[in-house]
């Protein structure tokens, strides 16, 4: 019996939080195809979708239901077992992430303390690049299993952009590590949020533009979709997919794109802590809420910003793509981490 | 060589600059266009409850006209057959009987009268052709149909509604343009 002996209430709180967050980001994921249409739509003088429901709000709703309604084809010479599992591995890697990042502070209820992250474990952002590593073979997996050739050639693609991205992605995080010297992202907020400290952005200015530019490069976002490029791949990747397993990629598009948002916003922008402002004078609780919001205003205005450079500029080719992840990112990130590097020398 | 056109614009091969490479500074230029097409007007037309409005000219579907009293003006004289330079009309010509004075104007008229809308160019010189002002073209144009033979209007189609039974289907066929 002494192995039943812990914590259950821990368990349950930490079920709730996890069923609170993944639902949230889904139903946010839901909205931002639709504010993916509209933001196109606005940005190319349309009106976009509106005419399920008021101001067109239900149309993720439609979209979501003639993905369901679809039938389901799963080619006769591909890989059953792979052509199945693809589309859920590239879902389940996109919503692992959210268990480490910190969606606020602590809220007290029922005389609980209750951190609002599923997870502070100490390796944090680590567990974030493994698990998006991961969703690569959800890419690789779908695109092997389709036996398609264009599948498969938009698969090598994807993985090879996202190896040499992650690289660049990965040296532009050290230098910010360096100054902060933790890997959990609750602390690295919270150094933020401490007084007298400016958001991260201010002191890694060179290393946030070089994440933001890996972080839209791992999401497969325009300028970097050439894993989708219709023009040249028909439709990339999923391209044999129908249904809910074409709908699971769409999707894990969008949810990544939203934890790539968080991660941004917590690395650099202060996560939930809210600008100019004590977040100590208010209530515990509400001062948590009021963070929670702070951080999906932070998501909203990341995942505008990956729209807007989508609709504004067209895609890499292959060769420039790799020139600049190789060529220009990769020793601009060694650069900004010598820097770094020198800069905490001189203030020992 | 001499340039043929003052638009000749000279194509550059010359290396990106430093800040080309960058990339960066343009982006930002055409984010910064982007970002202006928020706040233009959008020239959306929400088409089942906004229509845009067909210019004074525009050439729709046929109709076969009638005179005050309601009584066909057509004569069957044929001449917009001759007229037409995509062959679209044919018609058959019947003696008036005396009964039938009151639905035709004159002696002669149109038995039969079609119109291929498939072969129509609707280029209106049936209209002109006409001499007694008995076809125009009016502001509509053909409904999809499921078979060729449905583009084939006769005259049940083309015969405006009569003006004194039907004012309403009158005043729907002959358009807003001549309504006015």
């Amino acid at each position: 019996m002494t192995l039943l002996a812990f914590d259950w209430l821990l368990i349950i709180e930490k079920l709730v939080l996890i069923a609170i967050i993944v639902f949230a980001s889904l139903g946010i994921a839901l909205y931002t195809t639709f504010a993916e249409r509209k933001v196109a739509a606005i940005l190319q003088d349309r009106p976009g979708p509106e005419r399920a429901g008021p101001f067109g709000l239900f149309q993720p709703f439609a979209d979501g239901l003639k993905l369901i309604m679809k039938e389901e084809i799963i080619p006769s010479s591909a890989n059953r077992t792979l052509f199945i599992l693809g589309p859920g591995l590239a879902m389940t890697a996109a919503l692992m992430t959210c268990a480490v990042i910190p969606w606020g502070g602590t809220v007290s209820l029922f005389g609980r303390e209750i951190s609002l992250q599923i997870a502070d474990i100490n390796i944090g952002i680590l567990y974030v690049f493994g698990v998006v590593s991961v969703g690569i073979y959800g890419m690789m997996i779908g695109g092997w299993a389709s036996n398609n050739k264009f599948s498969l050639m938009a698969a090598l693609r994807g993985a090879s952009q996202a190896i040499s991205y992650e690289l660049a992605m990965s040296i532009a995080l050290i230098a910010l590590l360096m100054t902060t010297g933790s890997l959990s992202l609750r602390t690295i907020v919270e150094q933020q949020m401490a007084p007298g400290h400016l958001w991260n952005i201010a002191y890694q200015p060179l290393g946030f533009i070089l994440f933001f530019i890996c972080a839209m490069a791992e999401c497969n976002r325009t300028p970097f979709d050439l894993p989708e490029a219709e023009n040249e791949l028909n439709f990339g990747y999923h391209q044999e997919y129908s249904s809910m397993k074409l709908g699971f990629y769409l999707f894990s598009e969008y949810v990544n794109m939203i934890m790539s948002s968080a991660v941004m916003a917590s690395l650099y922008f202060g996560g939930y802590d809210i600008p100019f402002f004590n977040e100590s004078v208010l209530p515990q609780n509400i001062a948590a809420l009021v963070g929670v919001g702070a951080l999906l205003i932070k998501i909203v205005i990341f995942i505008f910003v990956f729209m807007w450079i989508r609709w504004t500029i067209p895609r890499f080719r292959y060769d420039q793509l790799m020139n600049l992840g190789w060529k220009s990112l990769i020793p601009l990130a060694l650069v900004n981490m010598l820097i770094t590097g020198a800069f905490i020398l001189a203030r020992m | 060589m001499e340039a043929l056109t003052n638009r000749v614009k000279e194509v550059s091969r010359k290396p990106m600059s430093f800040s080309e490479r960058l990339y960066i500074p343009n982006i930002l230029k055409g984010m910064a266009i982007t970002f202006s097409h928020m706040f233009k007007k959008q020239p959306t037309i929400r088409y089942p409850e906004q229509k845009r409005e067909f210019s004074p000219v525009f050439r729709g579907l046929h109709v076969l006209n009638r005179d005050e009293e309601g009584r066909e003006r057509c004569t069957a004289c044929g001449l917009c057959a001759v007229a037409c330079p995509a062959e679209a009309i044919t018609m058959e010509a019947a003696e008036r009987l005396p009964s039938e004075e009151h639905l035709y104007r004159e002696e002669k008229y149109a038995a039969k009268y079609e119109i291929n809308m498939l072969r129509c160019i609707f280029c209106g010189l049936c209209e002109e052709a006409c001499p007694k002002d008995a076809i125009y073209l009016s502001e509509t144009f053909a409904p999809a149909n499921f078979t060729r033979k449905g583009f084939i209007y006769g005259k049940d189609e083309l015969v405006i509604p009569n003006q004194l039974t039907d004012p309403a289907g009158f005043a729907a066929a002959r358009g807003a343009a001549r309504n006015n």
